[in-house]
């Protein structure tokens, strides 16, 4: 048997396929998820994956946060669903509430594509156990509102809990506080970062690595071996 | 205030000599009079409006029609082309069933009014043709001509295109694969900004801009229309008919991409369903140009009642819906069984589509407004029967003396050291320097098919997960040879562009341009374009890739200065398993370095000497096709064959500049040796065409030699990647560190 992930789209999603794909190729079952559609189809984790969701209007994130699907993702991810969210789906979550902080435009003020080194500093979540601590991995960054904020307390609280999952090395991209490139919630099931593993999963493809293929195969066998 | 009675066909009919504003909308004399002879009658303000803008130069190409019916007239015999010249654009077959549509467009004028919303509109557009074709679109490219780098408006106009390219197109999660940036003064007042897609399919999903079937519906859908993009309907609305309206509106259309995002999508699971019959995008002339052409292509006629088209400012008079620039429309012409599929999934995409009208059994457009008819025309007298100018055009009187001003009397390098200072003023040049501060502003890994983006020779595209079958897009165009030579300029970019998909290890297959030139008015520029156009398709003759499509846009010149002649082509090639494309960077130590081709003392027009004389004069390179195409056979022979890990072309910059890029692309470098028979100066800067850098590990040798000679193309061996610097035997060495900080330091501290 393997695991059943949902990959949500958005209106304006545009790395939704490009997930299924990755969930494909680490040996997930991809299943199309609606944001009309409150149901989830009984699927075993979701994705909400990058783009520009309502055109980013509003702001990042702020308007697909209220989808009809999201209600489903919160209420269930509150249980224990196991959530990841990608660029825009990292947004989305930081408006959702199931992680904290928020996302500012990027310091520089361009959007800004480039191969990233990252740090893996957490590998206990169900997104990250298939990477060892302290492991420095490859992944695409590419985003126009990348700087990740939090007020200095709710910094200290992922800090001492452990709760930073990955930080850019060598050069922050986009001004982000302490290096941030994502974050988990304190039950480890609902994870989000700015960049994007799905672009990493194929030797010839994008950044010709397939250092982000580990983030499916880490749920992939929490799932199955649950 | 009282409105003036509504210009019916009936009203223009008994009052014949009501005055119209012909001119200010553009319209020559005789031109007027032709619509009057075509209709019989003046025309009403609403049909005025039609004509004028369908026989803008723009939309009605009458200076360039008579010399691009060359690109028909000699157009290779090719079985890969499957839809050619005049459709929105043209389709290539690539095997295994699938189909590319790719094109390439300008947005010149717009882009230097305002840089974000010109740029962004440039790529709307152009994606809008892929998707009318019935294709997905995969992947974006962006040819850029700027005025001089350190030219202060240059740091207005180049960092606005640039975001607003990036702005457009990474929302609509199209990676942006490839293009050029060129700095030249010649740009200064007008920046070219060529847009190019993409779009890809199978070959029964091919869709035509057609509207059959008597009964058929035609559904405008997308965006509302507003009242941006009409240029002379404000004159027309303000001077003729209603005095009371606001009078200026924007020229330059405003883009919305995450609107342009839903219409991808929702255009293409109509497609999927088999729901269209005919489809046409909004783009130049808008519902004007939708209507007539499809109409004008289809079987029937058409009517249409513009009171039904959704308007964003309910105020807009008939002539300014029909003149409305609107971005993100379409129009799709349905089966009356299958309209409410239709506006179902428009629905499902909270997309807005509404039926205006129908195909009719006649053979008339005709337009309804507040149910009085405002339109009856033919619609091929709107949309093809154009004037056509046969422009006079001369050899400009000082195309001798620019010739005879000889590249290679210039003063060379006399000292290892002047020659060292030379190669690093080079590559550290705004035209040769590294442009990723501009294209790290780009999305190049969406949609997870990217195998190469730019700095590579040519982007590459998967096109199928299961086979790795592939294709590849580069785009060319050199001014500076095109002004020195422009039929030599024409097939130089076009050898380039050739040569770029070869060297990736794709097969090229077809051809699509963007000929940017100054007023056609003046004979000068009209013999460079007549040249320019016999030029490229002499050699897509003779180089057996058709043209499939493209634009040309004049009029790019301020005052009595044109810009240098350019023409800007487009190569799309195909890759039977993109495993083995052949990238850019060094891949190994050890592996020995071969220069394909011949070199000369070929200056004229090259970067060196810009860079170090700021002199243009001379013969460009000597253009030598079969020699390309017998290249390009090698390039993709030895690729399949695994025989060469890297390659790169040699263009603008010569030898030296190639070495530099695939030595600090690859993190490693080169010890390089000048061969018998070439001088130093000539082996590093020289321009002759037909040429490529290949690294071939030393296993395959042999082989690859024995490969050339057989073929009969003259390789030679001129050293070897190795170490952490770029080193000329007795000459100079240069670490990585110091070309890295030369080569990619100069655009960030001009535009940063």
């Amino acid at each position: 048997m393997t695991a059943r992930i949902g990959v949500v789209t958005f209106p304006g999603s545009l790395d939704d396929r490009d997930t299924q794909r990755a969930i494909r190729l680490a040996g997930a079952e991809p299943v199309a998820l609606w944001h009309k559609d409150k149901d989830l189809k009984q699927v075993d984790a979701v994705v909400l994956p990058g783009g520009f969701s309502y055109g980013d209007y509003l702001r990042a994130g702020a308007i697909s946060r209220f989808s009809p699907v999201m209600e489903s993702v919160i209420e269930q991810a509150k249980s224990g669903l196991p959530v990841l969210g990608i660029c825009n789906g990292f947004q989305i979550l930081t408006e959702a509430h199931l992680l904290p902080g928020a996302m500012l435009g990027n310091n520089h003020l361009h959007f800004i594509c480039r191969d990233q080194k990252l740090r893996v500093e957490n590998a206990d979540t169900a997104w990250t156990a298939d990477y060892e601590a302290g492991q420095e991995i490859h992944i695409p960054l590419k985003n126009m509102d990348g700087r990740y904020v939090a007020d200095q307390h709710t910094l200290d609280e992922l800090e001492a809990e452990g709760r930073v999952a990955f930080r850019y090395v060598d050069f922050n991209p986009n001004g982000s506080l302490n290096d941030i490139a994502g974050i988990t919630n304190a039950a480890g099931n609902v994870v989000g970062l700015m960049p994007h593993p799905e672009h990493a999963v194929e030797p010839l493809i994008g950044s010709g690595r397939t250092d982000g293929l580990p983030f499916f195969t880490s749920i992939l066998k929490k799932l199955v071996n649950a | 205030m009282s409105r003036t009675p509504l210009d019916t066909v009936e009203h223009a009919a008994e009052t014949p000599d009501v005055e119209l504003p012909w001119a200010e909308l553009g319209l020559k004399k005789d031109e007027y009079e032709k619509v009057v002879e075509i209709l019989g009658r003046r025309p009403t303000g609403a049909e005025l409006a039609m004509y004028s803008v369908m026989w803008s130069e723009h939309c009605s190409y009458k200076s360039s029609k008579v010399h691009l019916r060359q690109f028909g007239e000699k157009a290779p015999h090719s079985d890969a082309l499957l839809v050619g010249i005049g459709e929105n654009a043209g389709v290539v077959d690539v095997g295994q069933g699938y189909a590319v549509t790719f094109k390439v467009e300008s947005h010149n004028h717009p882009s230097y009014v305002e840089p974000y919303q010109g740029a962004a509109t440039g790529v709307g557009g152009i994606v809008r043709d892929i998707i009318a074709m019935g294709a997905r679109p995969v992947a974006v490219v962006d040819p850029l001509r700027f005025g001089a780098a350190d030219h202060p408006d240059t740091k207005r106009v180049l960092p606005g295109v640039v975001a607003g390219i990036g702005g457009y197109g990474n929302c609509l999660g199209l990676p942006n694969i490839g293009g050029e940036v060129v700095f030249d003064a010649c740009y200064q007042g007008n920046p070219l900004v060529n847009a190019g897609a993409i779009g890809v399919m199978r070959h029964e999903d091919i869709h035509l801009a057609k509207a059959s079937g008597a009964g058929n519906k035609v559904i405008l859908y997308g965006a509302r229309t507003g009242g941006d993009g009409i240029g002379g309907a404000s004159i027309l609305a303000s001077e003729t008919f209603d005095d009371a309206k606001p009078s200026k509106r924007p020229a330059v259309q405003v883009g919305d991409p995450f609107q342009e995002k839903l219409l991808i999508e929702c255009t293409l699971e109509a497609f999927k369903e088999k729901l269209v019959v005919g489809i046409q995008d909004l783009g130049a002339a808008g519902l004007s140009c939708a209507t007539s052409e499809l109409a004008s292509n289809g079987s029937g006629g058409m009517r249409v009642t513009l009171d039904d088209v959704p308007l964003r400012d309910s105020t807009l008079s008939p002539e300014e819906i029909l003149m409305s620039e609107s971005q993100e429309r379409m129009c799709a012409v349905v089966e009356p069984e299958k309209v409410d599929r239709f506006l179902e999934i428009c629905d499902k995409w909270d997309v807005i589509a509404t039926v205006i009208g129908e195909v009719t059994d006649g053979d008339r457009l005709e337009i309804f407004w507040h149910g009085g008819k405002i339109v009856d025309v033919d619609p091929r007298t709107v949309a093809h029967d154009g004037p056509v100018y046969e422009r006079p055009y001369a050899r400009p009187d000082w195309q001798d003396a620019l010739q005879a001003d000889d590249a290679n009397k210039l003063a060379r390098p006399t000292t290892s050291e002047d020659l060292k200072a030379q190669v690093v003023q080079l590559v550290s040049s705004p035209n040769q320097a590294s442009k990723s501060w501009i294209t790290s502003q780009y999305d190049h890994f969406v949609q997870g098919n990217t195998v190469l983006a730019q700095p590579e020779d040519s982007g590459m595209i998967r096109v199928d997960e299961a086979t790795g079958l592939g294709v590849a897009i580069a785009t060319d165009g050199n001014g500076r040879y095109a002004k020195l030579d422009p039929y030599a300029g024409a097939q130089l970019a076009l050898s380039e562009a050739y040569r770029n998909v070869a060297t990736t290890g794709a097969k090229p297959l077809a051809v699509s341009d963007c000929l940017n030139f100054g007023s056609p008015e003046d004979p000068a520029v009209m013999w460079q374009f007549a040249e320019a156009v016999r030029g490229l398709a002499d050699a897509c003759q003779q180089l057996g890739t058709p043209v499939t499509g493209g634009n040309v846009s004049l009029y790019n010149q301020t005052g009595d200065v044109a810009i240098h002649p350019t023409p800007v082509v487009a190569v799309l090639g195909v890759i039977d398993d993109v495993a083995r494309r052949t990238p850019v960077a060094f891949q190994e130590e050890g592996q020995l370095l071969y220069l394909l081709g011949d070199t000369r003392e070929e200056f004229g027009g090259s970067a060196w000497s810009q860079v170090v004389h700021d002199h243009l004069g001379g013969l460009p390179p000597k253009v030598d096709l079969e020699r390309e195409r017998l290249l390009a056979e090698i390039l993709i022979s030895a690729s399949r064959d695994g025989m060469i890990d890297s390659a790169h072309d040699l263009s603008d910059g010569g030898l030296i500049q190639a070495v530099v890029e695939s030595a600090l692309l690859g993190e490693k470098g080169a010890r390089l040796v000048v061969p018998d028979g070439l001088d130093a100066f000539t082996l590093l800067f020289s321009e002759s065409a037909g040429r490529a850098l290949v690294a071939i590990p030393r296993s395959e040798e042999l082989r690859f030699n024995d490969m050339c000679g057989a073929r009969g193309l003259p390789v030679t061996r001129i050293g070897v990647v190795d170490g952490d610097s770029v080193e000329l035997q007795g000459e100079f060495t240069l670490t990585l560190a110091e070309l890295r900080e030369a080569h990619e330091g100069t655009i960030p501290a001009l535009l940063a």
